[in-house]
């Protein structure tokens, strides 16, 4: 059996306070196994992005419990969440967040900056992280002078760069059209498959259905369905 | 092989660069506008403080000038004298007092006082007259530019600096005026003894100094006590204030602080002049910071991606300490050539700027600081940052 490289167990958010108090989740759990492919896919306001932010340690959630590779995110203060993140998770977000100053090779070395990777090394590894999403040709282009899905595959790139043990996805394919979509799904399966990492995409678009190896559906703050072939997942 | 262009060029530079002073470096000239605020604001700041201190540093040697050149050991004053320039007078009795301690080699009157020099096209300016037995070495003119000592011995004969040629209405060396109705004459020019007081220096023979300023001849301003080389100076200074009842003993450099607590604090001069130099960092501090917290705000998204993909608080924090300090050094540079420049064209001047080179690293060192200190605010904005927005916007 695959054990888990992200948990969670009976996840509880409650957004704002007094009247206005809204629970986003109710007691959501799930894991997600290395190598794996998951959807996460659910209507607006159904707690989606609630979910990932927590899934991805930058929320913490009001009860339950987060395990990413085994350790679990209670009592961690901000900077050993920030720590967690570096060590462990690569982002990929709907509108991209590159850095518009800086070029391809340069924003995806950014990453590998935070964790504190020495330059050289870094620059080689941003180059080949770059080659793997197929802009081998691009590393010294300014965002400005990418196209969206160049652009989305630079951000693959820098979410991949550090070697993650999870990649959490937000909508990566929603700005993008049909071809340049299924071109990142199936780099990001790849990536799944090759570094045996596991690959969480929160998405509304159907068309990237047939990348997933499970699909978990979300409504009113819970999980409402499975489907899909697990690879090893209790 | 083809030449390599220069934003190339400039692009090789900043691959050299560490990637987070890269960022730093395009965050903030990514506006350039708002970037040239800023360097104008640390520029402004600088040269404003550079003007301000130097003209202190300017007063503070002015104001001491001449107690800096004279051959003392000790000074005998009149009791309360504030500063060199104020025209009190004591017995030659004190003189006489003062030879008898054992230890004391000589005890030189020196005369000062302001008179009238009659200009050559009619009017009078004033002017302050130093005179001193120059033959005993008194309080003898310094950096001649033209003349010599020898020729003040000359009837009539005085010693001017040559930045006060226009207000003299002379054109150095041999041409005549007349003090109190006495003629003299130019017989040796200095070079750069200006007067705080902006009223020119003229030095003279203790005789026709006392003739210039009206003093009898039993008096004088103070006496220029030097002593044995083997004597100690504390103890023979204790015996003097004993015996002289109407005048003060005082080191040259408890003389020199008296001079410039009068001339730069008792008279405010000093506090406008610090007053001027606080105003500037204030100016440049609150710049700086506006354009820091305006930059920061505008990069808000970014600091969010990058606290999300797990940068530290530090990280975030040395991304807006390595923009104010670039913006220092930037500022510093043209704020200290701009000083450079000032310093250069007042040095004839009557009132010259001093900068040394302690004052350039502490300008250096301020600016880095008023810099630092700016971020804070921006610091503060980026340490309210939710990540989770990465995921809404």
């Amino acid at each position: 059996m695959i054990l888990p490289v992200l948990e969670a167990v009976d996840i509880v958010k409650i957004l704002g306070r007094g009247p206005s108090q809204v629970q986003a989740l109710k007691g959501v759990s799930l894991s997600l196994a290395g190598g794996e492919l998951m959807l996460l896919m659910g209507p607006s306001g159904s707690g989606k992005t609630t979910l990932l932010s927590i899934l991805g340690c930058i929320l913490s959630p009001s009860s339950g419990q987060i395990r990413v590779c085994g350790q679990t995110t209670a009592s961690l203060q901000p900077e050993e969440m920030a720590k967690l993140r570096r060590d462990y998770l690569g982002f990929i977000f709907q509108s991209y967040h590159l850095f518009p100053t800086l070029t391809a090779v340069d924003n995806v070395q950014l990453a590998l900056d935070v964790r504190g990777e020495a330059s050289a090394p870094a620059i080689v590894k941003a180059k080949a992280a770059l080659a793997t999403v197929g802009l081998s040709h691009k590393t010294k282009s300014f965002p400005r002078e990418l196209s969206h899905g160049e652009q989305q595959r630079v951000a693959i790139a820098r979410a991949i760069v550090g070697n993650p043990s999870v990649i959490l996805a937000d909508e990566p394919t929603s700005a993008l059209d049909s071809e340049n979509g299924r071109a990142i799904m199936k780099v990001l399966a790849e990536i799944a498959k090759k570094q045996s990492c596991g690959v969480l995409v929160v998405t509304h678009d159907p068309r990237i259905v047939p990348f997933a190896d499970r699909i978990v559906r979300i409504e009113d703050g819970r999980i409402v369905g499975e489907e899909g072939c697990g690879v090893g997942i209790k | 092989m083809e030449p390599i262009s220069r934003s190339t060029r400039d692009e090789a530079v900043i691959q050299i660069m560490p990637l987070i002073v890269r960022l730093s470096w395009r965050n903030l000239i990514h506006d350039r506008l708002r970037f040239v605020a800023t360097v104008i604001g640390i520029v402004f700041s600088i040269v404003l403080v550079t003007v301000q201190m130097g003209l202190f540093l300017s007063f503070e040697r002015m104001v001491t000038t001449m107690i800096d050149h004279a051959p003392a050991d000790l000074w005998v004053v009149p009791l309360g004298t504030k500063c060199f320039e104020d025209p009190s007078l004591v017995d030659e009795r004190e003189r006489f007092r003062a030879l008898s301690i054992n230890g004391v080699t000589e005890a030189l009157p020196i005369v000062i006082g302001f008179a009238q020099w009659r200009l050559p096209s009619g009017g009078t300016t004033p002017v302050f007259i130093v005179g001193s037995d120059l033959r005993a070495g008194g309080m003898q003119p310094w950096n001649l530019a033209a003349g010599s000592l020898a020729d003040l011995a000359i009837p009539g004969a005085v010693a001017i600096d040559q930045s006060y040629f226009g207000r003299l209405g002379t054109k150095g060396l041999g041409a005549s005026a007349e003090i109190r109705d006495q003629k003299v004459q130019v017989t040796a020019v200095t070079k750069g003894i200006r007067a705080f007081t902006t009223t020119p220096y003229v030095f003279t023979s203790l005789d026709r100094a006392r003739a210039y300023v009206g003093t009898s001849p039993n008096k004088a301003t103070y006496f220029l006590v030097r002593v044995d080389s083997n004597a100690d100076v504390e103890s023979i200074r204790g015996r003097l204030q004993a015996i002289l009842s109407e005048s003060e003993v005082l080191t040259p450099d408890e003389f020199r602080r008296r001079s410039r607590s009068f001339w730069l604090f008792g008279t405010g001069a000093g506090a406008a002049l610090f007053a001027g130099a606080l105003l500037g960092i204030i100016v440049g501090t609150v710049i700086v910071a506006q354009t820091l917290y305006s930059s920061t705000k505008d990069h808000l998204n970014e600091f969010a991606t990058l606290r999300a993909v797990g940068a530290s608080g530090m990280y975030i924090y040395k991304i807006i300490i390595i923009q104010a300090l670039l913006s220092a050094i930037i500022g510093f540079c043209i704020a200290a050539g701009i000083g450079l420049t000032v310093v250069n064209a007042t040095a004839e001047s009557a009132l010259p700027i001093i900068m040394t080179p302690g004052m350039s690293v502490g300008l250096f060192l301020l600016t880095v600081v008023m810099c630092v200190l700016s971020a804070i605010s921006a610091i503060v904005q980026v340490m309210r940052i939710d990540p989770a927005v990465v995921f809404t916007r």
